[in-house]
């Protein structure tokens, strides 16, 4: 079946059951792995993307669901890397082995674009689905920090 | 001085192809180039590892695996900065699993310590070729030419040459005026990388979603597989059937892998894969199979009765592994005598990138794209498997998202290849996060019994310490019980205290699971029970744990092993150039102490632990402030680490690997815990595998000590003191005693 979707300002023609997971969809169809899958259950956040601008578990959002609405991938996120977010997790050398930041940056983007300058606790409370094995926290929390300063 | 070798003369570049230039030998390794570029007369390509092009671009090939260390960065740069190279004109590739390279097994925390050496010798020897180039292209002496960033300059007249027309020149002569180079290395003074925060080489790609790992490879016309694996290891399939399967749309094909017999080492588990045109159709064939298992021997394992029985076996005497002095009439004669036990369940190393691998059979040629951290181990094992020569296998690199351990076992590799055979096409096997966390070679289990004697003015006297453990081994041999010296050595027969009467044994236990590495190996338990019972040592003696751990530490001396009757590999290193030196231990401790606020009064239900441990010939001391709640939750506002691992290639990386190290301390303090009923893992996923979120992080600082030591270990060495500064903090906070990990809040609660 051919689900319809705009996909990072794309519209999009998805051949594929409905209720497959977005995840899969984007990777293995459309073929953009920047979105990561970790753990298939919404439990780890490395397969966030953006749907009409909201974080969402890509790994437990059916194509039927994303169907008609705009979706945003790591990919997507800025024509050139330089979006606030990604520049300050350059700046703070957050990534280890790097694989979870691309679902960390795009929840740190939502979370900006809902609260421009949130606090300590808006961080903990917006970032604590994304798991970081390597354990990048701290830089993750002060990145989003300085995103924030630098949009003031 | 290291003398190199041309080996030009000796008929060694035979079979290069193009080769016409300077080639020089030495012991890093052969000279047979991956590069694409090598076929080009015009590209001096000195050693295995570099490549410089005329128009400049110095191409450097990573031989150990990224997994987050940021060694694909680190090894570079020392030869970059040997080279004086001009780091935004490096390139860095990735090499393919090949012996050439020396050793590429990417654990033991060792890359640099092993490689800082011949990455400098890499360097500057091919630095020394361009100089002698330049000479020979401007007629002067050699002595007066001096690479300097990038170009070589001709010191009296100041005439300069670009390091990509000087290496032009490098690669069409004939045969350098002598056969043999006194190397000349820089001085630190002159180093423009090593020492420094260089960002990592893929940081930009990671941020844009561009990096590759393992589960990112696509080849045309792949199928994607998704195996169901026996829920007991070393069960096997009676019967299946796999009709529902196949009416998934997108599912082609379901077959069997066979199971290797146990202990199965490297080799697959075994199972039904079903083929799909994408992931999601596999998973979801896979969910329609019906299989019938004959479950084993091991469909009785119950991680509960084992570990009563792991703590019964650490009650009676064991396998003498180090012995001074006599503990017996020591403890006999004591003042007081402290004795505890302590346990650490298994964990599952769930690194964010699950086990994947792709794989490509054809022409009878297997070709490989894993994320390893053992690119040859991953070679050998397909070879073995597939009844191919080695030189038929091809092993390529990609990053790994995530490793601590888990990625130097390549079963899951071994099985791609398998299904690539079968199914005739380019198969990508992805787990899901139950099969990692179900399939796993899990840290082991471990339970330990502590005794000490201590004098009248609570000085120890006495330590007595059994642990009990499967090991390792028992993963890759039958009938394996005992630890080997290697697992020995990680805090328990290179215990540092100074104490007259020592005796340490280890009793036996079978495995009844997969045990593998988990970053810093049994490290994790061992340093757990010393350094939470030297805390203990220390509250039974009325003494500040601190002043106490000085004591205990004594002297600076170095750990005299003959005199001990201890075997102790030292983690493969000399122990003339590593010795295992208590001034060390001494001085992060004295370090971390002074930068922690130690000893400053903090609220009810709040307090600080200290530990200090040295793993990978790396030394750490850990000092965590928490504060528990009154319903025993646990939060750590600050952790302070300081640690000496001799020289620092990159501080940042260093910091960097301290700062994760401290987040997975406390997933394995507080979080996380494999537990077994009739041989199956009773946990799934993130939903009850428990790991550290951003909430527990700590402020976390780190002290590093300055040092032009040899370099030691970064990786692992931060873990092993967490959960006992952790634990012992606790105790400071609410007078109660974690011997069993992870932390249970209910045994917390405020009363």
């Amino acid at each position: 079946m051919m689900v319809t979707l705009r996909l990072n300002g794309t519209r999009r023609s998805v051949d594929a059951d409905p209720q497959t997971p977005l995840l899969w969809a984007i990777r293995d169809i459309v073929g953009l792995t920047g979105t990561k899958f970790g753990c298939g259950i919404g439990a780890c956040g490395a397969c966030t993307v953006h749907m009409d601008g909201q974080a969402v578990r890509s790994c437990t959002t059916t194509l039927a669901d994303a169907e008609g609405h705009d979706v945003v991938t790591i990919e997507g996120l800025s024509p050139d890397g330089a979006h606030p977010v990604q520049r300050a997790w350059e700046a703070h050398n957050v990534p280890q082995c790097g694989y979870c930041q691309p679902g960390q940056i795009m929840q740190a983007a939502a979370l900006l674009k809902q609260t421009p300058h949130p606090t300590d606790q808006d961080i903990v409370a917006a970032m604590a689905g994304n798991i970081c094995r390597c354990g990048t926290y701290l830089r993750i929390q002060a990145a989003i920090k300085s995103a924030a300063e630098a949009e003031k | 001085m290291t003398t190199i070798v041309n080996m030009s003369r000796r008929g060694v570049v035979k079979g290069i192809a193009g080769m016409t230039g300077l080639v020089l030998g030495f012991h890093v390794g052969s000279r047979i180039l991956p590069f694409a570029a090598a076929a080009t007369p015009t590209t001096f390509v000195p050693n295995v590892y570099l490549a410089i092009d005329e128009t400049g671009l110095v191409t450097i090939v990573a031989h150990r695996s990224e997994m987050g260390t940021g060694i694909r960065t680190g090894l570079p740069m020392v030869l970059a900065d040997e080279l004086e190279a001009d780091w935004t004109r490096v390139k860095v590739i990735q090499a393919q699993g090949d012996a050439k390279y020396g050793d590429q097994n990417t654990d033991g925390s060792r890359s640099v310590r092993q490689f800082y050496q011949p990455m400098r010798v890499a360097g500057a020897s091919a630095r020394q070729m361009l100089e002698a180039a330049a000479a020979h292209m401007w007629g002067v002496t050699v002595n007066d030419c001096r690479a300097r960033n990038h170009m070589v300059v001709h010191v009296p007249t100041g005439r300069q040459v670009a390091f990509g027309d000087v290496a032009k020149v490098a690669a069409t002569l004939e045969v350098p005026p002598d056969d043999r180079l006194e190397l000349r290395f820089k001085p630190a003074s002159e180093r423009r990388y090593v020492g420094k925060p260089i960002p990592i080489v893929d940081l930009n790609d990671i941020v844009r979603g561009k990096a590759i790992y393992g589960i990112d490879v696509v080849l045309p016309g792949l199928k994607y597989a998704s195996i169901e694996r026996c829920p007991v290891y070393g069960g096997t399939i009676s019967t299946f059937d796999a009709t529902e399967s196949l009416k998934v749309p997108g599912v082609e094909k379901v077959v069997a892998i066979p199971a290797a017999a146990i202990p199965s080492g490297f080799n697959p588990l075994g199972g039904i894969a079903v083929i799909a045109s994408n992931t999601w159709a596999a998973q979801q064939g896979r969910e329609r199979l019906k299989i019938t298992w004959d479950f084993g021997a091991n469909a009785s394992h119950d991680s509960d009765a084992y570990r009563a029985q792991l703590e019964a076996t650490a009650k009676q005497s064991g396998r003498v592994v180090r012995n001074q002095g006599s503990v017996d009439s020591a403890l006999a004669s004591a003042a007081r005598r402290v004795s505890a036990d302590y346990f650490v369940p298994y964990y599952a190393h769930a690194p964010m990138e699950v086990p994947t691998a792709t794989a490509n059979v054809a022409a009878n040629k297997c070709e490989i794209w894993a994320p390893t951290q053992f690119p040859q181990g991953a070679r050998a094992t397909v070879a073995a498997v597939l009844g191919l020569p080695l030189d038929d296998v091809t092993v390529n690199v990609t990053l790994l998202g995530g490793g601590f351990g888990r990625k130097s076992k390549p079963d899951y590799v071994a099985e791609a290849a398998v299904l690539s055979r079968l199914v005739g096409a380019p198969v990508k096997v992805t787990w899901t996060r139950e099969d990692e966390i179900r399939h796993d070679y899990y840290h082991a289990i471990c339970a330990q019994h502590l005794e000490a004697g201590l004098a009248a003015d609570g000085r120890a006297t006495s330590w007595l310490h059994r642990t009990v453990f499967p090991a390792i081994e028992s993963t890759f041999q039958p009938n394996i019980t005992y630890g080997s010296s290697g697992e020995l050595q990680q805090g328990v027969t290179d215990m540092p205290y100074a104490i007259e009467n020592v005796r340490c044994e280890n009793g036996p236990a079978a495995g009844q699971v997969r045990i593998g590495w988990y970053r810093s190996v049994y490290n994790i338990p061992h340093a757990f029970a010393v350094c939470s019972f030297a805390d203990e040592l220390a509250h039974a003696a009325g003494k500040d744990p601190v002043e106490y751990l000085r004591e205990l530490l004594g002297q600076p001396r170095k750990l005299d092993f003959a005199a001990m009757h201890v075997d102790y590999p030292n983690y493969g290193a000399s122990l003339d150039a590593y010795p295992v030196d208590t001034g060390r231990l001494r001085g992060v401790l004295d370090l971390v102490a002074r930068n922690s606020e130690w000893g400053r009064p903090l609220p009810p239900r709040q307090g600080r632990g200290v530990a200090v441990h040295r793993s990978f010939l790396t030394y750490v001391a850990a000092i965590v402030h928490v504060a528990v709640g009154d319903d025993g939750q646990v939060a750590i506002p600050r952790i302070d680490v300081a640690l000496d691992c001799g020289l620092v290639v990159n501080p940042d990386r260093v910091r960097a690997q301290f700062e994760g190290a401290a987040i997975m301390g406390i997933s394995n303090a507080l979080y996380s815990n494999i537990s077994i009923k009739q041989g199956r893992i009773e946990q799934s996923n993130f939903s009850d595998y428990q790991v550290a979120r951003t909430d527990i992080t700590p402020q976390t600082h780190i002290h590093i000590v300055e040092s032009s030591a040899p370099p030691g270990g970064v990786g692992e060495p931060g873990v092993p003191p967490i959960a006992p500064a952790i634990c012992n903090a606790i105790f400071a906070a609410t007078g109660r005693r974690i011997r069993a990990l992870p932390v249970d809040p209910a045994a917390l609660k405020a009363t």
